[in-house]
C-alpha cells in the first residue's frame, strides 16, 4: 500500500492530499480492527447474511442437466468424431466393427512420425531445427512414452485448431462491434483465464460426459483466450492505410477482411497460436481427470504410487512435446511473417512443389504398412526403449537422507518467524476494511469505475461466506508472489546483462512452465513435509518465470541509442543503469510483477493437493463431492482476487506509462 | 502399455481372421455380446482399483464384449459418469473413504451396487515399527496421551503435541473429533492427497525419522514398510453417532476408525444392455492376499498390469467361466 502511495503522490506534489487520506483510511481500518473483539462481524463476515450462491448455482446445474443435456451430448457426439479419429490414427487404431472379428487398419508407425517430426523442423527451419523436433519425438519414444504421448498429441491435434477458429471468429467479431468487446467479450476472457480449470470439471463431466471430449472442451475453454486476444491486437495494429487501400482497391468488406486485414495480422496471430498450443499442453493433466488419459494421466497414477522416477520422466515427455510443438510453431511464424516467394512454388507437381510433406506422406505410408509385418514399426520395441526413473528416485533419496536436517531448520524458520505471522494478519483482515482499502486505491489509480469493480469483486468474496479462504489464499499467493519477485528479477536482470546467462536462465524457465508442478510438488513434500512451506515452494518455482522473463525482456529492449546518449551526457554505469534504463523498463517489469500475481494464483488449486486451506481446497473438495455449484462459487473468488490484482495492477502500470511519456 | 497389448492382439486378429475366428469357437460360451458397443470400465488413480478394472475388461473380452478403459475421478464418478452411462463399471469404492458419495450415489437411482469385492478396507493411525522403541506402549492408543510418547513424534511448529498427518479433508477421517474426544495430545495436519501422504511417510521412513499417520489397506504401503496400526477402541456406529457411547461420555468419535467393504458400482442401465457382462461384473470377487501380491507385483517389481491381469486370468479360467454362466 505505501508503495501505492509515494507512487501516485508524485504526479500532485503540491498537494500532500493523497497520504493524508491513506493515513486516515489505515487509521480507520485499524479502528474497525480493535472494534472486532466487540463486533466480530466487522472482521468475518456474519454467517447469517451469506448469500446461498452455492445452491443457486447447483440448481441452475441440476435444470441444464434435466434440460439441456439433450444438446451438449449431441455437441459431444459430432466433436467426437473428428476427435477419434485423431486418437485412433495416433495411438490407438481404427477399430471396424467389434469384437474379435473386427478389422483393424493401424495407427502411424512411431517410425514414420519420428521422420516426419524431423521433415516438418527441416522445411521450416532447416536441419539443426529438423534434429530438434525429431529428437524430441525419438526422446519420447525411447523412453517409452510413445503411446501416451500420441494420445496426448492427437487430442491437442484436434483441441488446436478448434481454439483457433473459434477463437478467430470470436476476436473477429469483437473487433467489429466494440460493445460486443466490452460487455460480453472482455469480461469473458478475464474470467476464462483466472478461474481454476477444476472449478468447471464438475459441470464439463455432468454435460459432456466422460470423455476424451469434456477433456477437449475444458482444454479449449482455458487455451483460448490468447486466440481471440492476439486476433483483437492483430487486426487493431494493421496501418489504416492498408486497409484504406483495399477499399480502394475495390474489396468488398468480406474481401478485405480475409484477403487483406487477416493476412497483414499473421504475425500477431501466430503468437496467438503458439500461445494457444502451450497452454493446451498445459492442461493435460487436468484433462487426464476427465477421460483424457495419455501423458498427463500418467503423471497422476505414477505418483499415486510415489514413483518420482517415472512420474519426472511422464513430465518431461510434455516438456519435450512442447518443446517441439512450440519451436515449429515459432519457425512457420517466422516463415510466414517472411512472405511467401511466389513463383517457384507455383510451378511443377506436387511432389516438387512441397518435398518435405510428399517424402513425410510417403515414410509415413511406408513405415505404416511396414508396420503390419515387422512389429518393431508398429510399437517402439521394449528392447530399445530405456528408463531414468531409478536415477530420479536415488536423487530424491540422498537428499532427504543427506540433507533433511538442513531444509528442517529453513522450514521451521520460515514457518515460526515469515508464514505464521503474515498468515494471523492476513487472517485477521477485517473484510469491511479491505473493500474499503482495495476501493480506494483502485479510486486513486483508477478513478471511480475502477474502485465500483474493485470493492464489488472484494465483497463477493465475503458475502459469499468465502472471507477466512479468501484471505488464506491472498496470504499463500501474495507471499509465494513476493518471493518469487524478490528470485526472478535479480535474476532476470542478471541474465539482462550477459548473453551467456541469458542462454543459461532460458531453457530452464521454458522447462519450469510447461513441466506439470504435479512432477515436482511430491519431491517437494518428501523434503518439506504436508504444509504452507511446500506449497510456497511450488507456488514459487513456476511464478517465478514471468519475473525473469520479463524483467529480461524489458531491460534489454532499452533501445540502444538512449543508452548511448546517457554515456554520453557522461553519466556513471550506476546511473545510466539506475536513471535511464530501469524506468524505462519499469512498466514492462510490472507486468511482470502483474503475470507473476497471476501465475501463483494458479497454483492455488495444485496446492490444494497437499493440504492447504483456502480456496483452492474449497474447489478440490467440491470436485470430489461433485457439487457444482461450491466449486464455481469458489473458483469465482479466486478468479476475482485474480482480476483485482490484475486491474490494479494495469491501472499503476498505466500510470507510471503515462509518467514515462 | 495398456493400448500396445490390447493392440498387437487385435492386429493380428486383422492379419489373419481365420485366428480370430478360432478363438471366439474356443472360448466364448456364452451368447454373443449382446451388444457391441464398448463397456467402459473406469481407472482411477490407484493400482488395485486399475488391476481389478483391467481383470474385468480381460474376462470380458474374452467373451466377445468390447472394453473400453477411460480415466475418471474416483468420487465424483458415482454421481456423474456412472449415472448416465458413460461409464458403466467401476471396481472400487471403499466404504471408509466414499461413505457419502455412494449414499448419494444410490439416492439418484441410477447407479447400482454390484457387492463387495471381497478384500476388507482398514484404516487406522499406523507408525513405523522403529519408533517403538520411543514409545514403548504402542500399539496400544493409551500410550499416545503419554506427553513423552507425543513429543517423540512432533515436530518444532507442533511441540509439544504429537504431528499426525490425515488424509484429505473429505476422507471422512474424523481425527480432529477423534484427538479432542479422545484426549490425545497432537495436531492433526491433512495432507491434500494420499500422494502426499506417503511422500512424507517415504521420507521419513528413509531417515528412520518419527512419523504417525493415516495408512490403509490394502495398499502397498504396509507390504513395503514395517509397523503397526495403533489399536483403539472398536468401532461402532453407535460410538460415532452417540455421544454417551464409548471411552468418553460426553464425545462422539472417540473410538477407532470403521473396517468396511470395497464396493463394486455399475451404471443402472447395463443390466438390460449386456446382461452377461453385468452377470460377471456382479460375481466378481478376488482374495486379498492375491490382490495384495498382485498390487506388489506392478507398484514394488515394475510389472505392467495388463500382464499381471493376464496371468490371473489365465490361471483362474475355471472360476471366471462360472461366473459368466
Amino acid at each position: 500500500m505505501t508503495i501505492a502511495t509515494d507512487l501516485g503522490a508524485r504526479p500532485s506534489r503540491p498537494l500532500p492530499f493523497w497520504p493524508m487520506v491513506w493515513a486516515a483510511a489505515l487509521a480507520a481500518v485499524m479502528v474497525l480492527a480493535l472494534l472486532g473483539d466487540r463486533f466480530p462481524a466487522l472482521i468475518d463476515y456474519p454467517a447469517a447474511a451469506v448469500v446461498p450462491l452455492t445452491d443457486w448455482v447447483s440448481a441452475i446445474m441440476a435444470w441444464l442437466k434435466a434440460n439441456i443435456t439433450w444438446l451438449t451430448r449431441s455437441i459431444t457426439a459430432i466433436l467426437g468424431v473428428p476427435l477419434d479419429f485423431a486418437l485412433s490414427l495416433f495411438a490407438k487404431n481404427f477399430k471396424i466393427g467389434a469384437g474379435p472379428e473386427a478389422i483393424v487398419l493401424p495407427r502411424l508407425s512411431w517410425v514414420g512420425i519420428v521422420v516426419a517430426a524431423f521433415l516438418a523442423g527441416r522445411a521450416f527451419g532447416g536441419w539443426k531445427l529438423g534434429a530438434l523436433v525429431g529428437g524430441c519425438f525419438l526422446y519420447i519414444a525411447l523412453f517409452g512414452k510413445w503411446t501416451s504421448a500420441m494420445l496426448t498429441l492427437g487430442l491437442i491435434s484436434i483441441a488446436v485448431p478448434f481454439c483457433i477458429v473459434t477463437g478467430l471468429l470470436i476476436g473477429i467479431w469483437a473487433w467489429r462491434k466494440p460493445w460486443a468487446e466490452k460487455l460480453i467479450v472482455s469480461p469473458s476472457l478475464d474470467l476464462m483465464q483466472t478461474i481454476p480449470t477444476f472449478a468447471y470439471l464438475i459441470p464439463m463431466l455432468i454435460l459432456f460426459g466422460n470423455s476424451p471430449v469434456s477433456a477437449m472442451i475444458a482444454t479449449a475453454i482455458f487455451a483460448m483466450p490468447p486466440m481471440v486476444r492476439a486476433t483483437m491486437l492483430g487486426l487493431s495494429r494493421v496501418p489504416s492505410e492498408i486497409g484504406d487501400f483495399s477499399e480502394m482497391a475495390g474489396c468488398t468488406a468480406r474481401q478485405k477482411l480475409w484477403r487483406v486485414l487477416l493476412p497483414s495480422a499473421r504475425p500477431t496471430l501466430m503468437v496467438g497460436v503458439n500461445q494457444v498450443i502451450m497452454l493446451a499442453l498445459n492442461m493435460v493433466i487436468i484433462a487426464s481427470m476427465i477421460g483424457a488419459g495419455g501423458l498427463g494421466y500418467d503423471v497422476l497414477l505414477a505418483l499415486r504410487a510415489l514413483k518420482v522416477g517415472e512420474a519426472m520422466e511422464a513430465g518431461l515427455a510434455i516438456v519435450a512435446l512442447a518443446i517441439a510443438l512450440d519451436r515449429l510453431s515459432q519457425a512457420m511464424a517466422r516463415r510466414q511473417a517472411r512472405g511467401h516467394v511466389h513463383g517457384d512454388a507455383e510451378a511443377g507437381p506436387f511432389w516438387k512443389r512441397y518435398p518435405n510433406l510428399s517424402l513425410a506422406l510417403v515414410v509415413l505410408a511406408a513405415t505404416t504398412i511396414a508396420g503390419l509385418f515387422i512389429p518393431a514399426f508398429a510399437d517402439v520395441p521394449k528392447a530399445i526403449t530405456m528408463t531414468t526413473a531409478p536415477a530420479w528416485k536415488a536423487g530424491v533419496s540422498w537428499i532427504t537422507i543427506n540433507l533433511f536436517d538442513v531444509i528442517e531448520a529453513v522450514r521451521v524458520a520460515l514457518i515460526l518467524y515469515v508464514l505464521n505471522p503474515v498468515r494471523a494478519f492476513c487472517e485477521g483482515f477485517p473484510w469491511l476494511g479491505a473493500v474499503f482499502l482495495l476501493g480506494l486505491a483502485a479510486f486513486q489509480l483508477g478513478g471511480a469505475r475502477l474502485a465500483i469493480l474493485v470493492a464489488a469483486l472484494t465483497a463477493y468474496c465475503a458475502v459469499t461466506g468465502l472471507w477466512e479462504k479468501t484471505m488464506a489464499t491472498v496470504y499463500l499467493v501474495g507471499i509465494s508472489a513476493f518471493i518469487s519477485c524478490l528470485i526472478g528479477i535479480p535474476i532476470g536482470l542478471w541474465a539482462s546483462r550477459s548473453d551467456r546467462v541469458e542462454k543459461i536462465v532460458t531453457p530452464i524457465i521454458d522447462t519450469l512452465q510447461v513441466l506439470p508442478s504435479f512432477c515436482f510438488i511430491i519431491p517437494v513434500v518428501m523434503l518439506f513435509r504436508v504444509g504452507d512451506v511446500t506449497a510456497m515452494i511450488a507456488t514459487v518455482a513456476f511464478a517465478v518465470v514471468p519475473a525473469i522473463r520479463y524483467t529480461n525482456h524489458g531491460l534489454r529492449q532499452v533501445p540502444p541509442a538512449l543508452m548511448e546518449a546517457a554515456v554520453v551526457s557522461g553519466c556513471t554505469k550506476r546511473q545510466t543503469f539506475f536513471r535511464v534504463q530501469l524506468p524505462l523498463a519499469l512498466p514492462e517489469i510490472m507486468l511482470g510483477i502483474n503475470q507473476t500475481i497471476l501465475m501463483a494464483l494458479s497454483m492455488i488449486i495444485i496446492c490444494a493437493m497437499i493440504g492447504t486451506r483456502d480456496l483452492g481446497q474449497e474447489v478440490f473438495i467440491a470436485l470430489s463431492k461433485a457439487d457444482a455449484g461450491r466449486g464455481i462459487v469458489a473458483g469465482l473468488a479466486i478468479a476475482f482476487i485474480g482480476i483485482i490484482a490484475d486491474r490494479l495492477f494495469g491501472a499503476w502500470t498505466a500510470k507510471a506509462r503515462g509518467k514515462l511519456g | 502399455m495398456s493400448m500396445s497389448s490390447r493392440f498387437s492382439r487385435v492386429r493380428r486378429g486383422a492379419l489373419a481372421i481365420a485366428a480370430a475366428a478360432w478363438c471366439i469357437g474356443g472360448v466364448a460360451q456364452a451368447a454373443a455380446p449382446e451388444s457391441n458397443d464398448p463397456i467402459k470400465i473406469a481407472l482411477f488413480d490407484w493400482t488395485s482399483v486399475n488391476l481389478n478394472a483391467k481383470i474385468l475388461g480381460g474376462i470380458l473380452e474374452k467373451l466377445g464384449y468390447t472394453v473400453e478403459y477411460p480415466t475418471a475421478d474416483y468420487l465424483s464418478s458415482l454421481t456423474t459418469g456412472l449415472t448416465n452411462g458413460d461409464l458403466a463399471v467401476a471396481m472400487e469404492f471403499w466404504d471408509t473413504t466414499a461413505g457419502e458419495a455412494m449414499k448419494a450415489s444410490d439416492a439418484t437411482g441410477q447407479t447400482e451396487n454390484l457387492g463387495p469385492l471381497g478384500p476388507k478396507a482398514k484404516e487406522e493411525w499406523w507408525y513405523p515399527l522403529y519408533m517403538k522403541d520411543k514409545c514403548p506402549g504402542l500399539p496400544n492408543w493409551e500410550a499416545l496421551k503419554d506427553p513423552k510418547c507425543a513429543e517423540a513424534f512432533s515436530t518444532p511448529e507442533t511441540a509439544p503435541n504429537g504431528r499426525y498427518v490425515g488424509g484429505p479433508v473429505t476422507w471422512e477421517g474424523y481425527d480432529d473429533e477423534r484427538v479432542v474426544s479422545l484426549g490425545l495430545p497432537f495436531t492433526v495436519i491433512h495432507a491434500g492427497t494420499d500422494a502426499a501422504m506417503f511422500a512424507e511417510l517415504d521420507s521419513a521412513y528413509q531417515r528412520q525419522a518419527p512419523i504417525m499417520l493415516w495408512v490403509y489397506s490394502p495398499h502397498w504401503a504396509p507390504a513395503k514398510y514395517k509397523g503397526e496400526w495403533v489399536q483403539f477402541p472398536e468401532y461402532s456406529a453407535e460410538c460415532y453417532n452417540d455421544p454417551k457411547v464409548g471411552v468418553n461420555p460426553d464425545a462422539k468419535y472417540d473410538c477407532g476408525k470403521p473396517h468396511g467393504d470395497i464396493w463394486k458400482y455399475a451404471w443402472g442401465g447395463m443390466k438390460e444392455k449386456w446382461p452377461v457382462a453385468h452377470k460377471v461384473a456382479k460375481a466378481y470377487t478376488i482374495d486379498t492376499d492375491v490382490l495384495n501380491a498382485m498390487s506388489g507385483q506392478i507398484d514394488l517389481d515394475g510389472k505392467a498390469p495388463e500382464d499381471v491381469a493376464a496371468e490371473w486370468i489365465a490361471a483362474n479360467e475355471a472360476t471366471w467361466k462360472k461366473w459368466a454362466e
